[in-house]
């Protein structure tokens, strides 16, 4: 028994050490090229495999290599072309010019803006053969319709997520602007309070202070709080 | 002697079996130790990844992580299995089994699972395919999420640390080219895009199993780590999380080097994590909700401003058409006073339109659903199916076979089974909603067989035979 149970344990250990997991792992691996491998055998018999094959391999090339990087470029794009917040957090707070008087910081405009803009893009994604009008000859011939509504359609949403994202933005940017007269207020008061009794000083708070907190971390500035990167977060 | 003539060469036998299986392992020894060797020497030349991609400092999210892969993950999880099983299910209601409606005859074992498609409730197909379809345009975004989540791992450095590794990257070629392949085919086929070179229900169907293989065995091998990811922070904490204090994950010690998902060197968040999530789910209820209503039907067909059909079955009494006549050619002299419908069974005979009215006339509501994904319910007035069959003198066929006027297309026939036969409410309707078939919609007759896809309801019909039991 104790012969069988070392031996065993010795090839399982060999195989680890072979293969570099678990020999399970090999096994349930196997089990799925089986089944893929079956399904594939059936798109061979069907004639159909170069076809099969080619769009499988341009999915992935066209999604990893090339719908990705597009998508990424085009974000850090507008996060550069856009005023605010996008570029300046990478500063530190001390580079960031403060705020002039009555000038009162905004959010940052960023997710107001590219994220209307990523939900028309997914549109036009899902629907380009009818927006475009591309299937428009098959279309007609199965439905008896055009596809000419579609870019309307499409426009048309596009112009109404773009309107609402505005609008939140500019109630956001309300909110924020009232919070920081207030602080500003509050400031204001406590200076005065300062100078009628000279011994206690209060400096003012820092610009940084009054925005609201959109650069509470920054990999430029020291580590805080429990979501501090560890040393490793920092080459 | 017999027996020890057999016992020396049983002995013969295992000698060889061990000697054999000696030199077995010293080459796979060996074999093991040269792949060692060249994996350090690539380590070594690798030293230091080449630029771009593969350099971790380039992936810069500092949302990227364990939790928020997860997270997608257990959506995707449920959502891609709904979808896998939603998908099976409407194979099996062509029901492929029967001689003549199996467009992938191939198919061979993964019929496995197939069993005669009922007849109630009528509603069902209905469902299925108005899930398979919203709850596809729905995962659309959370699949690129993901995607996008775990994309530094495609360009992981060294690309190759063991033989399991190699393996388990040739099985995400199944995972990602197989749900990019089946979403990208199932979103171009709703919208008639037929641009692939290749039979939509056969990649469809095959794809499906591909990408179900990686699938199962993504989950396999992934789940702990998805497990452990979701306990790794709280969702509702992170639900009140404002971009002020979003950071990055905890790096976890226990993660082995270059596997983590959390970048190296993250930059200030521009998004918190409930920002991201708002923005996923928003995305998907955008999609979705923009072409539900062509399967909920009523008022909220209005709303489908991207359903392939959605507005076209807004007007009363209309229904969205599949194939309209025109394009099948139908002419007058098809379906004038010279139309015949043929009935096969025990004997022979044809039926001008009149005598069809003339036969009694039974109301149906019943539902017509589109692999498309748009379904309406509609009244239809008709001969049942089972009528016809006893006029031919067959009153318990084993199933019919209908065919269209309709020449050339993967549909101009269906075969339906004794149970669709035989259901009190299949029709040869020649009525919709109360009007005259209009053309586009199979006059001068059309079958209407409750729970059956959209496909099955053949159109233009000239003759029905009914098939004798075996």
């Amino acid at each position: 028994m104790r012969g069988v149970t070392t031996r065993g344990r010795s090839i399982t250990s060999r195989i680890r050490h072979w293969y570099g997991a678990n020999p399970l792992h090999l096994l349930a691996l196997l089990a799925a090229f089986a089944l893929a491998g079956y399904a594939v055998r059936a798109v061979i018999a069907a004639g159909q495999f170069r076809g099969f094959a080619i769009w499988f391999t341009v999915a992935i090339i066209g999604h990893d290599l090339l719908l990705f990087p597009l998508y990424s470029l085009a974000d850090l794009s507008v996060q550069r072309l856009l005023p605010g917040r996008g570029r300046r957090s990478q500063a530190s707070p001390s580079q960031a010019s403060p705020p002039g008087p009555g000038q009162v910081p905004g959010p940052p405009a960023i997710n107001y803006v590219r994220i209307p803009v990523a939900f028309s893009l997914l549109l036009l994604l899902a629907f380009f053969p009818l927006i475009l009008g591309l299937s428009g000859p098959e279309y007609h011939r199965a439905s008896g319709l055009t596809t000419q509504p579609y870019l309307w359609r499409w426009l048309a949403v596009t112009g109404v997520m773009l309107a609402a994202s505005a609008v939140i933005y500019a109630l956001a940017w309300r909110r924020a602007a009232t919070r920081a007269r207030k602080r500003q207020a509050a400031a204001a008061a406590a200076r005065t309070r300062a100078q009628q009794q000279p011994a206690a000083h209060d400096p003012a708070p820092s610009p940084t202070a009054l925005r609201p907190g959109f650069d509470a971390w920054s990999p430029a500035r020291p580590a805080h709080g429990p979501d501090s990167p560890g040393p490793h977060g920092h080459p | 002697m017999a027996g020890a003539g057999t016992r020396g060469s049983r002995q013969r036998a295992a000698g060889l079996r061990r000697a054999l299986a000696a030199s077995a392992a010293a080459e796979l020894n060996r074999a093991a130790e040269m792949a060692r060797r060249a994996a350090d020497a690539a380590r070594r030349a690798a030293g230091r990844p080449p630029p771009g991609p593969f350099r971790p400092g380039i992936w810069r999210s500092p949302l990227r992580g364990l939790w928020l892969t997860s997270v997608l993950a257990v959506v995707l999880l449920a959502g891609l299995t709904i979808l896998a099983v939603t998908g099976l299910l409407s194979y099996a209601a062509y029901d492929p089994l029967l001689p003549g409606n199996d467009q992938t005859p191939g198919a061979g074992l993964l019929h496995f699972y197939l069993f005669s498609w009922p007849t109630d409730p009528s509603w069902l197909y209905r469902v299925d395919q108005g899930v398979h379809i919203t709850l596809g345009l729905a995962l659309l975004p959370v699949v690129l999420a993901k995607l996008w989540s775990v994309l530094p791992r495609l360009f992981a450095w060294p690309p190759v640390r063991s033989l399991a590794q190699i393996l388990e990257r040739v099985s995400l070629i199944m995972l990602v080219g197989g749900v990019l392949f089946e979403f990208a085919t199932g979103i171009l086929n709703i919208q008639n895009y037929y641009v692939f070179p290749f039979s939509f229900y056969t990649a469809h169907l095959y794809g499906a199993w591909v990408f179900i293989a990686g699938f199962v065995i993504h989950v396999a091998l992934k789940f702990p780590r998805m497990v452990k990811g979701l306990r790794s922070r709280s969702l509702r904490r992170e639900l009140r999380t404002p971009l002020a204090e979003t950071g990055p994950e905890e790096l976890d010690p226990a993660e082995p080097d270059g596997e983590s998902l959390r970048p190296t060197r993250p930059r200030a968040p521009t998004i918190s994590r409930r920002g991201l999530l708002a923005a996923v789910g928003g995305a998907s209820v955008t999609l979705a909700g923009l072409v539900v209503g062509q399967s909920i039907g009523g008022p909220a067909r209005r709303t489908a401003l991207f359903g392939p059909r959605g507005l076209s079955a807004t007007a009363p009494h209309y229904l969205p058409v599949n194939r309209t006549a025109a394009s099948i050619g139908l002419t007058a002299a098809d379906v004038g006073p010279g139309y015949r419908l043929t009935l096969v069974g025990a004997r022979t005979l044809t039926l001008t339109r009149n005598e069809i009215l003339a036969l009694p006339q039974r109301v149906v509501e019943l539902p017509i659903a589109c692999v498309e994904g748009w379904s309406v319910s509609a009244h239809w007035t008709g001969v049942r199916l089972a009528d016809l069959a006893r006029l031919a003198g067959m009153p318990a066929p084993a199933g019919a076979q209908v065919d269209s006027i309709q020449q050339v297309g993967a549909f101009k026939s269906a075969v339906l089974s004794a149970g669709q036969v035989t259901d009190p409410q299949s029709l040869l309707a020649v009525t919709l909603n109360g009007h005259v078939l209009p053309w586009d919609h199979g006059y001068p007759a059309r079958t209407i067989i409750p729970n059956a896809p959209g496909v099955h309801n053949t159109k233009w019909v000239s003759k029905i035979t009914f098939l004798k039991q075996v």
